[in-house]
């Protein structure tokens, strides 16, 4: 602990940058400090901030992982990844909506998820706490239907570009990926933002902080718990299995990867596939919490998961997730400074500035070479 | 082959004239099988011109900074709203809802471009040393802050120094009226008061073969606009055909070489990002500036890869290959669909579509295809991007070298493949 | 050629340390935790052929790139023609007469091979914004680019790559990527040139040709420094000889003082 300490100080009497930050922190939490004595801001305000912040972080953290496994070991910046996610939301929420209208709504309506006609959800009643089976039943297709998804664009979009090793042609096709993949789903389940759960089924807990109390709602725990357990999961894997090591390995670096032997394509395709189902469940659950879902929700997180990926290092699983709770926090924390819509200019400028004096992440992964 | 500055020239400016007649024949046989009048056939014309010719603008910039230094810029809409905003703000109505400075247009003008173009600059020096992917995340990173920040209610109006000014936040801002109309009317806020002589006489002349006055201004704007493509072209050619084009070309290819070989890098980056970004700001104001209103919507993240596609389909890293990627890609892929539409729906008689696709799949097992094709043409805004995001996968799987191929532009201010002085003997060998 | 080589002399005449322009005095660099170059110092003398071996790892490259400023060393002090270039910039150093080519050949492939000799040259007028901008000032930037279109034609006459002149960089062979680069740093008109492994993946004919360019130049006044793994050519055609091992200079002498010697030898075989 003491030797933690001391190569802690030494970093920060090495690296400017940190201490800066480190003291533009501090002086932000005395400030804080201050505005809770003289009761500017009440603590319930502040306590229900580090909560959804947390949420917020956490679903973030866990789209990040699956983005942050594809930049490292394929060496480009998916920018599809965000319309994956999409489809992993839409494919576990046609399930739910077949399994729990059949017989009771036109089942063409139930697999669009009510695209141009619309489903009264309140009458559907879909919720975590009514129906946990159903909502298991619809993260287990969406990170299925994730996964196959993934590979089939892996296929016939990256695959054969893979023996380039251009990252930039990759990431562009990527683009190209994106814009299909986003506009597809589009065409088939419409642009419309649509409700998907009865909000008045899901149970709700107050928890009393200060003078108030703090609403938590089963959707946010689910969401808080399935996280934390599917990144531990990724970490033991990445950590213990052979498959995992190999994949660390071809991270760190490619070509001696390739040298000892590792099964490039194996790799690769297991990249993917854990990729994928950690995109899929992300897609699921974060529809799930918010109770609504639109054909670009998961293409408008994508730049905020990237700055989670970012911040947390390239390629470190709990980087990604501490990253997102960074960006978590910056977007529900900031708000006691500055006025709601600034938030995301908060988050991007946070981004933009680990990206240009900190490039390997706060908590520094594996650097790309 | 031999290389002849003079002949290449020649003989891209075919290419380019017989694209844009090309286009323009195939849409005005589009044209008369929707049987427009003369008036909406020449209207039609106009729109896929003024079109074509911003595209060209933006993707010849982008050429500039991508193209010729590699400098991988996904921040292109943020630098052209930067401009359009910057213009808007200058020339605003001290006394409107959302203030302005008030001042004339060409200040606006001269001031958005200054603005995207220090920018750029203000980009460019912490990102010098950054790898392509990363610069890419900045500068989306980077226009989607400035695009947030224009959609903020908390800028719809604030002061500077006691001037009122502001952004009008979501609603968007008004821009000046196109000064093209002083050249028809004696008060272009109000038509009704009178035309100029010039106007008298021009619309006069077209009022004969039936086109009506407010086409003829159009056109006269897309032909302004179509005069600045070629000054774009005439900016980026110099500066691409040049000793400090090679220097740019060299640092797309390898910047530790060009450095070793004693060139500055960091300074022809920099510069390149001011003056690409300067141009991104002006077609920006050029092209909103027609419309006399704009709003951060119209700034998405998307419009940047508009005009990568664009330039990817004409073919990165030559001049002549952004203008026709401008113009097919302004023309085909993004109006084109919609005349597809308008063609079938005019041509063939559909009921009304279904209104989702199950409905649309169903019949096609009985073998009726009309539901499927009236559901697609209904969404065909939504199929058009699905289908650019397709070309940029094919082209950057089997063609990155775009329509054109590989061209060889040299990166020098006179021919520098022939040898001075032995040109009978020796000009024949290099084929 | 031979031209500016003569001017080279004269240049190299008036300051006083004109017999060694390069002087490396105890420079380290260290990676991580490893030292990669350690306490190395050695002068260069002004139209030799100086040769740097060593056993993979001995710290040649990273010598190199310490000296063309690419990476910056830690400790230590780097003078050329008296002076200090250390943590100048790599452009800075190639622009005052010292410059490079890469162990593995980095032509700037999507470029023709006159485009990449033709970007060499240093002060070129059309570098300069302005000048290629302003219809009046390009009429200079042109003349300009004749006239050193002209020295390229010669140059690549030199390097026998004058039938490559239009053909992409590339598309050439390992030999002629090397001959390429050489060409473009004579372009730049150097007075000490270094070299990194020259003759690796050259042929047996091309070798020879190389060879014979480097001792017409040096003998004209231009001053070589190369790190090279052909013995013979080494042991042939350069001398003094320094050799570097662990990270430092092991010895400098002549070629038969450094064949003979025991320490030498040991460091080769027992490898690094």
């Amino acid at each position: 602990m003491v030797g933690y300490y001391n190569t802690l100080r030494e970093k920060v009497q090495n690296d400017r940058g940190t201490a800066l930050v480190l003291f533009g922190l501090a002086i932000l939490l005395l400030d804080l400090i201050f505005k809770l004595i003289t009761g500017e801001t009440r603590s319930q305000i502040v306590a229900t901030y580090l909560w959804d912040g947390l949420v917020i972080g956490l679903a973030i953290g866990l789209a990040g992982v699956g983005l942050s496994l594809t930049y490292s070991i394929l060496k480009f910046a998916n920018f599809a990844h965000g319309d994956m996610i999409t489809a992993g939301g839409f494919s576990g929420w046609v399930a739910v909506f077949a399994v729990m209208g059949v017989g009771r709504f036109d089942m063409k309506n139930l697999l669009l998820v009510g695209a141009g006609n619309p489903i009264n959800v309140t009458e559907l009643g879909i919720s975590v706490s009514t129906t946990p089976i159903a909502i298991l039943f619809g993260l287990v297709v969406a990170i299925i239907g994730t996964v196959l998804l993934t590979l089939l664009i892996d296929r016939f979009v990256f695959r054969p570009m893979r023996h380039h090793n251009d990252g930039i042609a990759l990431l562009i096709a990527s683009i190209g990926v994106s814009l299909a993949l986003r506009y597809g789903l589009a065409f088939i389940f419409k642009t419309q933002n649509r409700g998907l759960t009865a909000a008045s089924l899901t149970a709700s807990y107050s928890v009393p902080v200060g003078t108030g109390s703090v609403q938590i709602d089963l959707g946010e725990i689910t969401l808080v718990l399935v996280a934390v357990v599917l990144m531990v999961c990724v970490h033991m894997f990445l950590q213990y299995s052979t498959l995992g090591k190999a994949m660390r390995a071809m991270a760190d670096n490619r070509d001696l990867a390739l040298i000892t032997g590792i099964p490039t394509e194996k790799v690769v395709r297991a990249t993917w596939i854990i990729g994928g189902a950690l995109t899929g469940a992300a897609g699921f659950l974060i529809t799930l919490e918010r109770g609504t879902i639109s054909f670009q929700f998961g293409w408008i997180l994508l730049l905020l998961i990237f700055a989670a990926v970012i911040i947390g290092g390239i390629g470190s699983v709990y980087g990604a997730i501490a990253g997102g709770i960074v960006i978590g926090f910056t977007s529900t924390v900031s708000l006691i400074w500055i006025p709601a819509d600034l938030a995301n200019v908060a988050v991007f400028s946070v981004m933009v500035l680990v990206l240009l004096y900190k490039p390997e992440g706060l908590f520094k992964g594996v650097t790309t070479a | 082959m031999k290389f002849d500055i003079e002949m290449l020239l020649k003989s891209d400016a075919r290419i380019v004239a017989s694209t844009f007649v090309g286009i323009s024949l195939l849409f005005i046989i589009v044209a008369m099988i929707l049987g427009l009048d003369f008036n909406g056939t020449v209207n039609t014309i106009q729109r896929i011109m003024f079109l074509s010719a911003v595209y060209a603008m933006v993707v010849l910039a982008l050429n500039l900074q991508w193209g010729y230094a590699g400098m991988f810029n996904i921040g292109v809409a943020g630098f052209m709203l930067s401009g359009v905003y910057t213009m808007a703000i200058i020339t605003g109505d001290p006394n409107g809802i959302i203030p302005g400075l008030g001042l004339p247009i060409p200040i606006g003008i001269i001031g958005g471009v200054l603005v995207a173009s220090l920018l750029g600059l203000l980009i460019s020096i912490p990102t010098l040393k950054l790898k392509a992917d990363y610069l890419a995340i900045v500068t989306i990173g980077f226009a989607e802050i400035i695009r947030y920040a224009a959609n903020a209610l908390t800028f719809k109006t604030f002061s500077i120094a006691g001037v009122e000014m502001g952004t009008g936040a979501g609603r968007g801002i008004h821009l000046p009226m196109n000064p093209i109309r002083n050249l028809y009317y004696t008060d272009p806020s109000n038509l009704g008061l009178g035309k100029t002589v010039f106007g008298q006489y021009v619309f006069g002349f077209f009022e004969i073969i039936q086109v009506q006055s407010s086409v003829v201004v159009s056109w006269t704007y897309a032909i302004v606009l179509i005069f600045v493509v070629g000054l774009f072209y005439l900016i980026i050619y110099r500066i691409g055909n040049s000793p400090f084009g090679r220097v740019l070309k060299a640092i797309r290819e390898d910047e530790i070489v060009a450095n070793a070989l004693g060139k500055n890098t960091d300074i022809y980056k920099m510069k390149v990002f001011a003056i690409g970004c300067g141009l991104m700001g002006l077609a920006g104001i050029l092209w909103q500036g027609s419309y006399g209103y704009t709003n951060p919507t119209t700034f998405q993240p998307i419009l940047t890869f508009y005009i990568f596609i664009a330039l990817i389909i004409g073919g990165s890293g030559s001049n002549t290959g952004s203008i026709i990627g401008g113009v097919v890609f302004a023309s085909l892929l993004f109006e084109g669909p919609n005349f597809i539409r308008r063609v079938i729906m005019h041509v063939f008689k559909f009921d009304k579509a279904p209104n989702s696709i199950i409905e649309a799949i169903i019949p096609i097992s009985s073998f009726d295809l009309g539901p499927f094709v009236a559901y697609s043409l209904a969404n065909i805004s939504s199929l058009r991007v699905v289908f650019l995001g397709l070309v940029l996968v094919y082209i950057i799987q089997n063609r990155p070298e775009g329509l054109l191929g590989y061209r060889k532009e040299l990166a020098a201010s006179i021919d520098i493949s022939r040898r001075p002085g032995a040109e009978v003997k020796r000009g024949k060998r290099h084929e | 050629m031979s031209s500016s080589g003569a001017k080279k002399k004269q240049k190299g005449g008036k300051n006083s340390a004109k017999k060694y322009p390069l002087k490396v005095e105890k420079i380290g660099k260290r990676f991580g935790g490893l030292s990669a170059v350690d306490g190395v110092s050695f002068s260069v003398e002004e139209g030799s052929i100086t040769g740097l071996i060593g056993p993979n790892g001995a710290g040649k490259s990273t010598t190199f790139d310490l000296i063309t400023g690419i990476t910056n060393p830690d400790t230590g002090v780097i003078k050329f023609n008296g002076e200090d270039i250390t943590g100048k910039k790599p452009y800075q150093i190639a622009n005052i007469g010292l410059v490079r080519t890469f162990q593995i050949t980095r032509e700037l492939k999507d470029m023709t091979v006159m485009e990449n000799v033709m970007l060499a040259p240093k002060n070129q007028i059309g570098q300069q914004l302005s000048n290629v901008l302003l219809s009046k000032l390009r009429r200079k930037v042109k003349d300009q680019e004749e006239e050193l279109l002209e020295k390229a034609w010669e140059t690549l006459d030199t390097f026998h790559l004058d039938k490559l002149a239009n053909e992409y960089a590339g598309n050439l062979s390992g030999g002629q990527r090397k001959l390429l680069e050489m060409a473009r740093v004579m372009m730049m008109d150097p007075s000490m040139i270094l070299l990194d492994e020259p003759m690796a993946g050259v042929n047996p004919t091309l070798k020879k040709q190389i060879i014979t360019l480097i001792k017409k130049l040096s003998k004209n006044g231009y001053t070589f420094l190369l790190v090279e793994h052909d013995m013979d050519v080494v042991m042939n055609h350069c001398d003094p000889i320094i050799v570097m091992h662990n990270g430092e200079v092991m010895l400098e002498g002549t070629p038969s003082e450094i064949s003979t010697n025991e320490r030498v030898i040991d460091a080769y075989l027992g490898g690094s």
